[in-house]
């Protein structure tokens, strides 16, 4: 903290906490409220042996506005929600969010793309993908000598 | 638009999630919107259906209920990122006399619950005609 600079000015102390606020959304530019900060949305995993579950979270996003790819081991989920309507209204409450989003996420294995279900439903995204033969365990047999 | 309207005026900040159900109970994110004859609220409650939404307007209290079933809990499965729990969803706003209360309609759409508050025909502007005299 530079205490020293405070006296300066009011309004670069103010940008400078506005700074470290939208530093932690991960774009370090300054926009208002948009879905483009890193963790969005927030996924839940599960490794059910031959594959992987993937759920998330995507009230609002339509099937067409979504994009999902799996690249060897890594996830790529692309969507974007709609922004409202600013004409003629008055938002008393902005809470929600809007614009585009990417996350990207690594699994512990490869996944076979040919082999993925997606299914949304009520805004929960659920993704099946079940992991490439190479990553599975493979059964080693002894002969007895 | 009025300045002060009285759903922003009376609107409670009691946003304290009760416990109704077993399980975890979360506060979902709202967008209030005005506009020249009603209120609308969007709240995200990804995961409710339709018919497991729940809405009470009672004495000049709103709430909002969205009831989740529990989902997949896979088994035999290990989690491998776990980002958020599931849960139902409550809030409540305290909204004035302004609001049309036999008009309120609400719509579920994609995990998104649309709340229709159309106003009295006292709260919305009205033109006043001025008489030469």
């Amino acid at each position: 903290m530079q205490y020293l600079n405070r006296s300066l000015n009011p309004f670069q102390e103010l940008r400078r906490q506005m700074d470290r606020l939208f530093d932690d959304y991960g774009t370090g530019r300054h926009r208002p409220f948009q879905l483009t900060r890193e963790k969005y949305p927030a996924l839940n995993v599960w490794d059910e042996g031959e594959r992987f579950l993937v759920e998330a979270e995507v009230p609002g996003v339509r099937n067409e506005d979504l994009e999902i790819h799996t690249l060897g081991n890594e996830l790529i989920l692309k969507g974007t929600r709609p922004a409202l309507d600013r004409e003629n209204r008055a938002f008393h409450r902005q809470e929600r969010g809007a614009g585009t989003f990417t996350r990207v996420i690594t699994l512990p294995a490869e996944v076979d793309p040919d082999q993925t279900g997606a299914e949304l439903m009520n805004g929960v995204l659920t993704l099946r993908l079940a992991k490439a033969k190479t990553a599975l365990p493979k059964k080693i047999s002894v002969k007895a000598g | 638009m009025a300045k002060e309207t009285s759903l922003q005026k009376h609107e409670s900040e009691s946003i304290e999630a009760e416990r109704m159900r077993e399980g975890p109970v979360f506060v979902p994110h709202v967008d209030i919107i005005e506009e020249k004859n009603r209120f609308l609220i969007l709240a995200d409650m990804p995961g409710v259906n339709t018919g497991d939404v729940d809405i009470r307007y009672e004495r000049g209290q709103l709430s909002i209920h969205g009831k989740i079933e529990q989902r997949q809990q896979p088994e035999k499965a290990g989690p491998v990122v776990r980002e958020y729990g599931v849960g139902d969803f409550y809030r409540s706003f305290k909204i004035g006399e302004g609001i049309d209360d036999d008009g309120i309609t609400a719509e579920m759409n994609q995990g998104v619950l649309a709340l229709n508050l159309p106003k009295s025909e006292k709260a919305r502007p009205r033109r006043i005609e001025v008489k030469t005299s």
